[in-house]
This record gives structure tokens, sequence and C-alpha cells, in this order.
């Protein structure tokens, strides 16, 4: 995977049919998703009131989302009173050109960013570079995607899909095009690669004028922005600089303080397994004297307006991204990050993408299939996201259409293409279904060729004979048994 | 009390062995059962893919075909989670749509009556011990279905632990899911693939003769990929162990 770019890429099984066969990629992610799925299962077991702080989560963000045009405008005006300054962006190519503007009007061609899901969504980076401005990531694990032409493939650790060795040859070769090469001789010791990082980041730190973030939470009471991480790095980029730009999709108020304080403790022991997460940023319009003098908080939209008009489908705009449903899925696991061709990948991806981009392309139709229903998502969410419930429900609208919410307006779509022989055999076996006679002569029919039915199927059956064995048909259907033996039927 | 068995499509065409299980097994409880035949499907796989419209004839369908019975019982944990779960959501669709309240009702209806073989023989006999004998080793999948959307618990292995001459083997990764999931198996059939290789090592280092579960379409997916590797481990539906007694013992297909 390279090129920076989710543009064109396959549906969901291609893809995944191509990195399941990706053994050190599968040994990876299973090494590396199974030791935090057991830590986080610690982290939570610590806590006595666990489901009554994820049924609270969920509530705040119910009520919250209910009356968001309330808190928004709530935040807009506190944070415009405490010195800063809001901008609202419809779309991704909205918050581009202000984020844009806002960078130029400071006459700076670079800016060092916080690691931020929002400005990945909207491809701020690459609507940066073509207007000239330079962006560099100081997350450590973004940096070694930015720095090795990649692209994230999981939320919280963005290059989970590559080990050490391959981290010492990237920053080897990469980071003396970026600024401050690597140190010769570097080896694969963790210590070595953190250091290297750290003098690397260290330099543009200090020369940055400019910072980009986004924000795990707003409070709207006195408009004050939250990021949560583990590296200070963040925190360098949210202090040093002289402008400080903060790119914040529209669902991540929270109304109040106490509010807060409930997400502050599901988010780090669901995320990394800690009771605390080691640094905690909170910041409210500017300080004179302190911190960046500039701020500016876009707000953006992109899809979230329309998900939030599907009574089903809204409920992950309760997302904190704290990535516990990715560490725990099985078909993330065998697949990673990069089939589901977006920056929000495993089951929030699934669900999530579908309903910002829609589902017109082959890949976003393919994203509600991108899982076995499994429910283990669902089980350790922290604020109670039904996946498996939603996920049924976009496939849905993908197979029969129907009413969705299309910037602002109510639209009948169309079901996908691509769906007829499978609508035809599902409507055939609906109409054998409902007429038990017909079920039964297919079932004696079955019964009387056993013998000579393939070992393995062709057509779509091929895709199970590949790697399992087809059940033998029984000489006789367990209905046909009961009439037999017990001679009268009931009904 | 009456006792309905719905069998499953699955099991009536494929498994019929698990159904006259369940039947045996029942009466020998005591249990007086009945096999209403206008039962076929309930509707599973389509909701699951997403033809719900194409579900809803099977929805009433089954309200008809039950209608009269206090128990409704079934030997497949994912059936009685789409009736248990989607039913509702179902009727609520179709209310919100305009159509009226008629799907919901009947969701109402039949949510509470409908119960997994565990759950009904447990929760409504009463019972831990039914008496079974069933001399091997094995191994318990609980299922997704089975494990998260049903709470089933202890309940399975309950039973499991008071069949005489059985032992008991704990399986690795047990909650992790078998990689079945309905059309998932054949849309995604690498990860399906991939997923029930995984489960099916971990069955096969049990050492264990038999896997079972409460759920013959996991079964299929997990005794197919078996088989396909040449493995040992066959493939049993939890009903058939708890049927099998000293005097009408088990008749395996290929248990050791
Ligand atoms: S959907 Fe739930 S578990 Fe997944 S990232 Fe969002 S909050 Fe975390």
């Amino acid at each position: 995977m390279s090129g920076g770019t989710y543009l064109g890429m396959p549906a969901f099984p291609e893809a995944a049919s191509e990195s399941t066969q990706n053994k050190q990629l599968r040994a990876n992610l299973t090494h590396a998703t199974h030791t935090i799925r057991d830590k986080r299962a610690k982290a939570v077991a610590e806590l006595a009131d666990w489901p009554q702080l994820r049924a609270a989560g969920a509530a705040i963000k119910n009520r919250t989302l209910r009356h968001l045009d309330h808190y928004l405008e709530q935040v807009e005006a506190a944070v415009e009173a405490a010195g800063g300054h809001v901008h609202w962006a419809a779309d991704a190519d909205e918050a581009n050109r202000i984020v844009i503007d806002l960078v130029r009007m400071t006459g700076e061609t670079e800016v060092v960013k916080v690691k931020s899901m929002a400005t990945q969504e909207i491809g701020l980076n690459e609507a940066l570079g073509e207007a000239g401005i330079r962006a560099y990531e100081t997350d450590l694990a973004e940096l070694i995607v930015q720095l090795g032409d990649d692209l994230p493939s999981h939320i919280l650790v963005p290059a989970i899909h590559r080990n050490r060795s391959e981290i010492r040859d990237i920053f080897a070769k990469e980071m003396g095009n970026w600024g401050r090469p690597a140190p010769d001789g570097l080896t694969d010791r963790p210590a070595e690669l953190a250091d290297a990082a750290r003098l690397h980041l260290r330099e543009k730190f200090l020369r940055a004028k400019v910072g980009v973030s986004g924000a795990n939470f707003m409070v709207a009471e006195t408009g004050t922005l939250v990021v949560v991480e583990s590296e200070g790095n963040g925190r360098m980029c949210l202090t040093l600089p002289e402008t400080l730009i903060s790119v914040v999709g529209i669902e991540k108020v929270v109304p109040t303080w106490q509010d807060l304080e409930v997400f502050l403790q599901l988010l780090p022991r669901s995320s990394t397994a800690e009771r605390m997460n080691p640094y905690t940023s909170m910041w409210t319009g500017t300080t004179d004297e302190d911190g960046p003098q500039t701020f500016h908080l876009v707000l953006i939209d992109n899809g979230r307006t329309d998900t939030l008009a599907d009574t089903v489908g809204r409920q992950a705009l309760r997302c904190i991204r704290c990535s516990a449903c990715l560490n725990v899925c099985p078909v993330y696991e065998r697949a990673g990050g990069h089939a589901y061709g977006s920056p929000y990948p495993g089951p929030i991806g699934a669900i999530l993408t579908p309903q910002l981009r829609g589902t017109q392309s082959k890949l976003d139709a393919s994203l509600p299939y991108a899982s076995s229903l499994c429910g283990a998502c669902y089980e350790v969410c922290p604020v109670a996201i039904d996946i498996p419930e939603v996920l049924v429900h976009l496939r849905e609208r993908v197979v029969q259409g129907g009413e969705v919410t299309l910037r602002g307006s109510r639209t009948t779509i169309k079901p996908a293409k691509g769906h007829a022989a499978e609508r035809a055999a599902m409507r055939a076996a609906r109409w054998a279904l409902d007429h038990p006679a017909a079920l039964r002569g297919g079932q004696r029919l079955a019964a009387r060729t056993r013998r000579l039915h393939p070992k393995r199927l062709p057509g779509p059956g091929k895709a199970w004979t590949e790697t399992r064995e087809v059940p033998a048909v029984p000489a006789e259907s367990f209905r046909d048994w009961w009439q037999r033996t017990r001679g009268k039927e009931t009904k | 009390m009456r006792v309905a068995l719905f069998v499953t499509c699955v099991n009536d065409t494929l498994y019929p062995d698990t159904g006259r299980a369940v039947v045996t097994l029942l009466e020998r409880l005591g249990v007086e059962v009945d096999f209403p035949a206008a039962q076929t499907c309930c509707g599973q796989a389509q909701f699951n893919t997403g033809y719900r419209y194409e579900t809803e004839p099977l929805v009433r369908r089954y309200a008809r075909a039950f209608e009269g019975y206090d128990h409704i019982v079934t030997p497949s944990g994912s059936c009685v989670a789409m009736v248990r779960d989607n039913y509702p959501r179902i009727g609520e669709k179709a209310a919100a749509e305009g159509r009226g309240d008629e799907l919901a009702e009947i969701a109402a209806s039949v949510v509470p009556r409908t119960y997994e073989l565990t759950e009904f023989l447990v929760d409504v006999l009463g019972v831990t011990d039914v008496g079974a004998y069933f001399p091997h080793t094995v191994t318990y999948h609980p299922t997704c279905h089975g494990l998260r959307m049903l709470g089933l618990g202890r309940r399975p292995v309950e039973l499991l632990s008071h069949v005489k001459g059985l032992e008991l083997r704990e399986l690795p990764g047990a909650d992790e899911c078998c990689g079945f999931g309905g059309t998932f198996a054949v849309k995604n059939a690498a990860v399906s693939a991939a997923m029930g290789a995984d489960k099916a090592r971990h069955i096969s280092e049990t050492g264990a003769s038999a896997v079972c579960t409460v759920d013959n379409s996991c079964l299929m997916h997990i005794g197919g990929t078996l088989a396909r590797l040449g493995s040992q481990t066959r493939p049993v539906h939890l009903a058939e162990i708890l049927a099998s007694t000293e005097e009408h013992p088990y008749a395996p297909g290929g248990i050791r």
C-alpha cells in the first residue's frame, strides 16, 4: 500500500483476499490486536461501574446529538468570547479551503500537525501540499506512515501494520528528505527509533509558527477543546506555534465538564488500556502571552448532518474513536486496515464510511458486508454503538435502496448495482420458504440426487468449496421423517 | 404446556438428526412436542443480507405456524437471536414506514415464547442433568449468537458437565467467531476461510473427538473446514449429545 490515497481502491472482498495472504501482516496484526484487547479487558474489569459509565456515555452523546444545533452555537459563542475564531465547513473541500486561507494569512509555508482523524478524513495534508504548504505529522506512528508514503491502517496505531525493522528502514531512508536525517548506524531497537524520531521532530516543533490539530472533545459551556494523547508531541504543537488551527467534526461536542468526566474515564481504558492517558491538553480560545495568540476552530459537517437524519445509523456519531472495536474484530485482524479504503478502518469504518461518503461506489457498498456480525465490537464499544444493527441497516440500503438524506435533502436512492442475481435468489428462496410444499419438493429432489452432488461447486458455490467440504444431503428431511413416523401433522 | 419444535430450515433439510435428537430428548424428559408443518425458516439469511422486505412474509409465517403454543423450542442459537433481536426491529421499521403495527404485534407475541434448546432445558424445565451418556472427549464452541446475543452463559456447559462418560476439553479462543456469518462465508470467502482455519486449528489442538455447538450453521462451516484439513475431530450438535443414552447411544458418523 502506498501513494497516500484511497482513490480507486478495490471493494473490500478483493482487497481483503489479497491482504489475508500476507503472512507478515497477519502476524503483526494478530500479535498487536490480541495484546491490546487483553489489556483493555483487564483495565475495564477494574471498574465495577463500567456498564453504568457506558450507558452514561451513550446517553450523553444521544442527548447532545438531539440538540446538536443548540450546543454548536454555544461552542461558537464561547470560543469567540474567549478570543478564538470559528469557521463552518459543509464538506471536505470547504474545510480544506478555509485552512489553506488561514495558513496563507500567516505567510507560512509549513505546519506541524497533531494526530487527527478529521484532517485525514478531509485529506488536508494533500490539499495543503497542492497549495504549496508542507504539513508535518508529529505523532510517532503518523510520522512513520508519512515518511513511508503509506496510509494509516488503525485509528490509534496507524502504523500497526509495520514492524520494527520496517520502521528502521523507513527512518534511515526518508528522514533526511523531510528534515533532520536519522543518525548513522540506526538499529531497530525501540529506544533508538524513539530517539531518532525525537531529534527529527524537535527541530520542527521549535521552528513551526502554525499548528494544526483535531480535538477529542469540545466542551460547550466554556468553549474548551480537549486533546487526549500518550506521547506529548500533541502538547508541543498545541502550545509552541503562534497560530493554532483546529479542525473538528461537529459531533465532538459535549455539553458540560461534568459530561466530559465520563468520557475521560471511558476513552483511555478502551483505547490504550490505561487508567488515565499521559497527556490531556485543554484550551479555551487564546490566553495573553501563553500559547498560540491566534486560534481558529474549523467545524466540519462532511456528511454528519445526513447521518444524524438516519434514526438507526446516527448512533455511529457517538463514536469517540477509541479503536476498541478494531482490536477485537476478527475481520480487521485478518484483512488489515487498508482494505477498508478510508481513514476509518474496522467495524466503525464499516458503518461510518458508507454514511459519510454514501454507498454509491463499489468499495463503499461493500463495507457493510465486511463483517460476520459476531457482535464483539458492540460488546466492547464504550458508547454502546450497536454496530451489527447498523451494518444490517446499511446492507438494506445497498440492496433495497430507499429514503436517505443526502446533502440535507430527503432522496430516494436505487439499490446498488451488481446484486441482481442475489436478489433473484433471495426472492426465489423466500417464495419456496413461504410454500412448505415447494420446500418439501426441493428437499426430496435433493435427497434423490444426493449421490450425484459434486464435492467442488462451480459459480458462487466455489467460494464455499475452495476451503470447506459441503455437507452431505440426508436421505430424508426432518419433515418427511416426522410425517412418516408420527403419521399425522399438526396443522 | 403446549410445546412446538422449530427445527429451522437448515436442520430440516441438512441435519434432520439434530431435529430427531431434540424430539427424543424432550420426550425422554416427559415433554410432548409438536412439529407444526407450516413452519419453514426464520428469515435470518434474508434479513442479515439486507432483504428486509423479503423477510416479512417469513415473520408472518412463523407467527401463524406457532400460534397457540406456549413454548417454541429450537436447536439454533442464531435463529432465536433473529426472532428475539430482529423481529421487533422489522416491526418497528414497518410502523415507521406507515405500514401499521401488524408486524410489531407479531414480534411482541412470538419473542417471549421462543427459546433456544438449552434455555428451555435449564430455565423452563429446570434440568441440567438430562440423563445423557456420551463416552467421548468433547470441546464446546459457544458461537457468537449463543455467547453475545442470547447470553447463554454457562447453560450449555452445565448440561455437558452432567453427561456421563463425557470429558470436556477447554477450547482456546472460544469466544472468537468461527467465520461463518451466513452469506459472509461466500461474500468474504477469504476472510471467512482464514477465521475458519484458525478456529479449526484451536479445535484440533484440544485433541477432542468431537466439537459441539448450539447451532448447525456454524458447525457446517467448522465441520467443512475440519474435514478439508483432514482433522479427526467431528462436528456434533449439542442436542445429539444430550439425546444419547447408554441404551440408545449416539450413532456416530465417525466418532472415535
Ligand atoms: S465505534 Fe465504539 S469501540 Fe469503535 S472506535 Fe468508536 S467508540 Fe470505540
